[in-house]
């Protein structure tokens, strides 16, 4: 496959949050802040085009039967690289997104693409791949941030937008219009190609 | 932090439920959510599995990985904690009781992924609780997780006859049931405040 095809798949056809549904736990718990989203998005690039690298480079020779555990095991390195970067450099974030950080680890979209792609193809195909699927979750992370932020703020990446007239919408900061706004989203992107479907 | 464990495990399951105010474990939370049984049984693992690693992990962090000073390597030494624990209660629970593995055995691997157990044991790090609020934080959070699965199930399993809009068939209803769900929740934030 060419470089920027595997690209585009990876981040806008094949998108893991809204064709997948993988990785909502974090693209939910730090989309009321678009800086903390823009953060969470980069460390998960990160460690998605390093990970499908490492564990494509290795493909060959990590047994079959504990291949989960390893990718595991390499996946949290790198968060701990991000940890302790965001730590050093960006304490504030850091504390902002809290155990979020970690929970990358846990995220579904880094197991699914070293488990889909990552664990067939070459490390430089792999890294481009993980590159795409992180832009297009930071692409929604940032979207759902937009809406979540001006509406409950009146701020965006922290700069007042909206001024002193608007009633802020306190309900966007808070959890339920988390899932409100995916769902949305979801509604959005899925509706038009559903129905091209049916017909 | 002067917080009474036993009002931190009522918070965790009403006030600050781990799925619908901290967004945690919500992957296999959408996908197995279909069947009220088999909820029942993901949500009793996930609380088994809540409680004890959320103990282990706690003696760990504090008598191994602080005397040592390796805290960094906090995220590595909790999931391998999580992933032998899951794997170790798989092979015992299928040794000594078939009928608990054939209900619940086959949803135990999916646990390791779950991004709640670890959540946890790192909301555990991060706000500092004793033991005694560790082990009463993981079971609440487990029972909270247990509550919030078996709600959406038993929704899903009413509407599933429904008209649902072309688009929103998929995750989108969940997600928008699981929004007012959330909705509701917020209703018990006059019981106790935990954060």
């Amino acid at each position: 496959m060419i470089k920027k095809e595997i690209f585009v798949t990876s981040a806008i056809t094949e998108n893991s949050v809204w064709k997948q549904i993988l990785g909502i736990c974090s693209a939910l718990a730090v989309t009321n802040l678009m800086l903390n989203s823009l953060v969470m998005g980069l460390g998960v690039i990160f460690t998605l085009a390093l990970s499908g690298f490492t564990i494509s480079l290795l493909r060959k020779f990590i047994p079959k039967r504990i291949r989960m555990m390893i990718q595991t095991l390499i996946i949290a390195s790198y968060v701990i690289i991000v940890d302790i970067f965001l730590k050093a450099y960006f304490p504030e974030i850091s504390k902002a997104l809290g155990p979020y950080v970690g929970l990358i680890i846990t995220n579904c979209i880094i197991m699914g693409r070293a488990e889909a792609f990552a664990g067939k193809n070459d490390p430089l195909d792999s890294m481009i791949d993980g590159i795409g699927a992180g832009v297009g979750y930071t692409m929604v992370l940032l979207l759902i941030s937009f809406f979540r932020e001006l509406f409950g703020f009146g701020t965006l990446f922290g700069f007042q937008v909206l001024g002193e007239w608007w009633p802020k919408w306190s309900i966007m900061v808070m959890a339920p219009s988390a899932f409100f706004m995916l769902a949305l989203l979801i509604w959005v992107i899925e509706g038009p190609l559903a129905k091209k479907r049916v017909n | 932090m002067e917080l009474n464990a036993f009002i931190i495990f009522i918070a965790a399951i009403f006030t600050s439920n781990i799925l619908l105010t901290n967004f945690l474990g919500m992957c296999s939370f959408l996908s197995v959510s279909r069947e009220v049984e088999s909820s029942l049984g993901l949500g009793l693992a996930v609380f088994f599995v809540l409680t004890f690693t959320t103990a282990i992990n706690y003696l760990v962090y504090h008598f191994i990985l602080i005397p040592l000073n390796i805290i960094f390597l906090q995220y590595i030494i909790f999931i391998i904690i999580i992933a032998a624990f899951v794997q170790l209660t798989e092979m015992v629970i299928e040794r000594f009781s078939p009928v608990l593995y054939y209900t619940l055995g086959i949803f135990l691997p999916l646990i390791t992924v779950n991004c709640a157990i670890l959540g946890v044991s790192l909301f555990m790090v991060i706000r500092q609780y004793d033991f005694l609020q560790s082990v009463l934080f993981g079971a609440g959070s487990g029972i909270g997780w247990l509550l919030a699965i078996l709600a959406l199930a038993g929704i899903r399993q009413r509407v599933r006859y429904n008209f649902v809009p072309i688009g929103l068939q998929r995750a989108g209803l969940s997600l928008i049931i699981t929004g007012l769900m959330a909705l509701g929740f917020i209703g018990f934030s006059g019981i106790v405040v935990i954060q």
